[in-house]
């Protein structure tokens, strides 16, 4: 096939490091602090907005692929990237739509997915 | 044993107990598991393009993909067994984010549709989109700001 040829495998390897790298950070958070798991969460997504609102999280994008944006770091990055271009298109408005709109998919699918599980799958039962 | 009287005490008696977290193994956990998640949006992302879709097309497709995975392996019970093993390492990524909006609809099911799954669901994510969309709200006026 193909595909599996083009595979860029030194790419992955840089992938793989950088967002290995990353959740290193979040266990030292985890292990060396008293931050609750949605504090964490927090952190990640607003650090991810402001380095990318300054314009430095796409060089990490640009060397690291989905290492960089599959992280919540990405995702805060992505919120930040989408108002600025849509800023520049339609003024404040934009800064009101595009970071939404950027992360559309990720947030509709979550919430999608989340109500579809919860009609199928059977909530567990402690163990007290 | 001898009762345990006062806080200081207490505090002393559960730090004895309580296991150091072997932090050199958690954080080695977290960074190959963390790792392969992204390795394995990365060749998602390559197919996309592979396939001809643009840059942005290709990353929402990597998010929904991993976010439809997350909820499958939480529906089964899987994902917190992952959780517990890797830690940041599923937390860090999309996936985390998706767990902490279905793993609470699952939970909560029992207080009803609305404001069991619809409410709880939020209850860690509704934080995060919180303070994302906020920054990025103030990042766009502040990029409105500059362009003039």
């Amino acid at each position: 096939m193909d595909f599996i040829q083009s595979i860029d495998y030194m790419g992955l390897l840089k992938c793989f490091v950088v967002g290995g790298i990353i959740c290193i950070i979040g266990q030292i958070l985890i292990d060396k602090t008293k931050l609750t798991p949605a504090r964490i969460l927090v952190i990640f997504v607003t650090t991810g907005a402001i380095l990318g609102g300054l314009g430095i999280y796409k060089y990490l994008i640009d060397f690291a692929g989905a290492g960089a944006t599959v992280p919540l770091l990405g995702f805060g990055a992505n919120l930040a990237k989408g108002a600025i271009q849509e800023v520049k298109t339609s003024g404040l408005l934009g800064a009101f739509v595009g970071g939404v709109k950027a992360s559309a998919g990720g947030i509709a699918a979550a919430v999608f997915f989340g109500y579809l599980a919860s009609l199928i799958a059977k909530p567990k039962i402690k163990k007290q | 044993m001898k009762p345990i009287e006062t806080k200081q005490e207490y505090s002393d008696y559960v730090d004895k107990k309580s296991p150091n977290s072997p932090i050199l193994k958690n954080c080695f956990n977290a960074f190959w598991v963390g790792g392969l998640i992204c390795t394995i949006g990365q060749i998602i992302m390559d197919f996309c393009k592979y396939k001809g879709m643009d840059e942005t097309g290709a990353s929402t497709v990597v998010s929904i993909t991993l976010i439809a995975i997350s909820a499958i392996l939480t529906g089964l019970n899987i994902f917190n067994k992952i959780g517990k093993f890797a830690g940041a390492g599923s937390l860090i990524p999309i996936t985390g984010f998706a767990n902490s909006i279905v793993s609470p609809a699952i939970e909560y099911k029992s207080e009803g549709y609305v404001m069991g799954v619809g409410g709880k669901m939020f209850t860690v994510a509704g934080p995060v989109l919180v303070f994302g969309i906020s920054a990025s709200v103030i990042i766009g006026i502040i990029a409105v700001l500059f362009a003039h």
